[in-house]
């Protein structure tokens, strides 16, 4: 699957396309097939993200999972500080990463 | 230190007024990301995996209590309650938001701080020795002339759009502990039948393609310094190469051309740039002189320091450097405490830091390139205090140049640029070595991370250097041997076939047990490495 994603523009927080809008939670991310860049060329004329780019992701039960790590630490946050993921009261969320 | 006139103070409030408004402009939808990504890295605001990243200039690693306290508001205020400082001596915030940037920008300004010249294809942050001003070995305080530098760099009109980024560096010292030739200019102050001068190293720097600057100038009158800079750019900014990212900086250009010829070069252009007239007057050089003038020592303070406590008695080994002053030390804190990230500060901390900086260290600190930060002045009758105060905010570990004094960059748990992360490779080469003791027999031994080629965690330079790489999307870490960035140079070698997370940690400890097995007297680590070579230590990694 697809996913769509870039940085807010003005908190420059992670941001995944859920279809009618943004979340900072890829669990909300759909898969844009191959209509990710026609949303994207939308998107980034709106104005709205900022460098969104298209990325390979597989579906799981937990929701979309990024392929590449870099992206996995994008979607939840550093794994040195826990306390500033998206899960900080997760003291497993970090497994997902790696 | 140097204190702001009234044009300095002028040129850095019009610059965050001139941002506040493209910042407006960007959030308004005026302008596009390609025509504001130039101008945002122009005041040091990257875009990274999480959120805005802000990089602040600390001139020469140098700063009072007053902006120090400063960059301790901006983490509590703007960002996640913490800054990370940088292996070029600067500051870095994680989660900044755009709408905060102007903001930020003036704070800092109140305090004679910026973030002008942290990013793009100009003189970023001119680098310099730790103990400047204090080092019993300097022939003189470089930082006047790195000021001078700074501010002949500031927007300069020729140089704004290099083909490249262009770092400098000045040390007077023979021991650099600047890694002066790993710099674009490394500038030794030197002398010549006592009078002051400047050699001159152009053409060092790591990355993708790391070279150790040659010498291409031994000795050129102080009162030539800017001329010779100034040539020194003009050479490169002609002819490096703009159609190559990889091939633009200033060492590729001197590698192809050779350093006489572009010794040359510099000469010919020299003579011209010397009828110019861009030399400063010697009025203006004694009037930034002047603010690096010696603080107040006490006279007749004793030598003598209690080492009654164990714990202090380790701390004041390892950390505490011989300073000039009679009565006085200079006091490394090391900001690399086992399980925590290499250069990371609390706020709480970095206002510790200040307190204690203004009531026992003249009111000066220093950021090292190492990430760590010094006080500069400590009377030694007030060393236990300041220990004790260190220990109360867990800023006393005493690891200074051990194994664990690790320099690691962001990587890939902040970095776009990263293939890998680096600190917890950091974290988990600390703990294995937690023990003190078992730290303090391998003695000195410099270790440092990068998670990508830009090597911004200096591993060429490292005793033992590990680069993170992306093998086919998983984390992959080549192991290198033997370099050094200081007065003796070097680059380290590539063992072999990289290893996982956990095994680059295990290839580390085999390096220091091949180490423990074959070091004669006092050798430290990078000196038997020199002396056995390379082969038995791929040997004890790969078996």
């Amino acid at each position: 699957m697809k996913l769509l994603t870039g940085n807010d523009l003005a908190s420059g927080a992670v941001t995944w396309w859920t279809g009618n809008g943004w979340s900072i939670h890829v669990e909300d991310a759909i898969d844009v097939d191959e209509h990710g860049d026609a949303v994207l060329a939308v998107e980034e004329a709106a104005r709205r993200v900022n460098a969104p780019y298209i990325i390979d992701a597989v579906g799981t039960a937990e929701g979309p999972r990024p392929a590449h790590i870099k992206d996995r630490i994008r979607a939840l946050g550093p794994t040195v500080r826990p306390d500033l993921t998206l899960k900080p009261a997760d003291p497993n969320a970090g497994d997902w990463v790696i | 230190m140097y204190k702001y006139d009234t044009y300095d103070q002028a040129i850095v409030d019009a610059r965050v007024a001139e941002f506040a408004d493209q910042v407006r402009r960007r959030l308004a939808g005026e302008i596009t990301e390609d025509q504001f990504k130039p101008l945002r890295l122009m005041n040091g605001l990257y875009l990274q995996l999480h959120a805005y990243m802000l990089r602040v200039a600390i001139p020469y690693g140098t700063l009072d209590s007053r902006q120090m306290r400063m960059l301790a508001h901006i983490a509590r205020k703007y960002d996640r309650d913490y800054g990370h400082f940088t292996t070029r001596q600067n500051i870095q915030y994680n989660w900044i938001k755009l709408d905060d940037a102007p903001a930020i920008l003036a704070d800092l300004a109140t305090v004679e701080m910026h973030a002008i010249q942290t990013s793009g294809n100009c003189i970023r942050n001119i680098s310099s020795d730790q103990y400047a001003g204090a080092a019993a070995d300097e022939i003189a305080d470089p930082r006047p002339w790195a000021e001078l530098l700074r501010q002949w760099s500031t927007f300069h009109p020729e140089f704004s759009y290099l083909p490249r980024k262009f770092k400098i560096a000045v040390i007077a010292a023979d021991e650099d502990r600047a890694a002066m030739r790993l710099h674009d200019i490394g500038i030794q102050l030197v002398e010549r039948d006592g009078k002051l001068g400047a050699a001159f190293y152009v053409g060092g720097g790591m990355g993708r393609t790391p070279m150790v600057a040659p010498l291409i100038k031994d000795y050129v009158p102080i009162e030539d310094f800017l001329s010779y800079s100034e040539a020194c750019l003009r050479v490169y900014n002609r002819h490096g190469r703009r159609d190559n990212i990889y091939k633009a900086r200033i060492k590729i250009l001197i590698h192809e051309l050779g350093a006489q010829e572009y010794a040359r070069q510099v000469e010919e252009e020299f003579a011209h740039v010397k009828t110019l007239g861009i030399d400063p007057p010697a009025a203006e050089l004694e009037r930034i002189s002047a603010f690096f003038a010696p603080p107040a020592f006490e006279a007749g303070l004793s030598d003598e320091i209690d080492r009654t406590d164990p714990d202090f008695a380790v701390w004041l080994d390892q950390n505490v450097k011989a300073h000039k002053q009679p009565g006085y030390a200079i006091v490394n804190i090391s900001l690399k405490k086992t399980g925590e990230i290499p250069g990371d500060a609390s706020s709480a901390q970095i206002d510790v830091m200040a307190d204690i900086a203004e009531a026992y260290s003249f009111d000066e600190l220093r950021v090292t390139h190492a990430q760590n930060i010094v006080l500069p002045h400590v009377a030694k009758r007030d060393l236990y205090t300041v220990w004790q105060k260190l220990v109360d905010a867990d800023l006393a570990a005493p690891n200074l140049d051990l194994i664990s004094d690790i320099i690691a960059c962001p990587g890939l748990d902040y970095c776009s640029l990263a293939n890998a992360r680096s600190i917890p490779i950091a974290q988990k080469i600390a703990q294995r070595f937690a023990d003190l003791d078992r730290q303090r027999d391998l003695g000195e031994l410099k270790l440092k991370i990068s998670g990508c080629i830009n090597a911004c965690g200096h591993h060429h330079a490292g005793h033992i250097g590990i680069l993170g790489v992306d093998r086919k999307g998983t984390e992959n870490y080549q192991l290198s041997l033997g370099g050094s960035g200081a007065e003796d140079t070097s680059l380290g070698k590539i063992t072999g076939p990289g290893f996982d997370e956990d095994g680059v940690v295990d290839a580390v400890e085999r390096v220091t047990d091949k180490y423990l097995e074959l070091r004669e007297g006092g050798e430290r680590f990078l000196d038997t490495y020199r002396r056995v070579g390379f082969d038995p230590f791929k040997e004890a990694i790969y078996g």
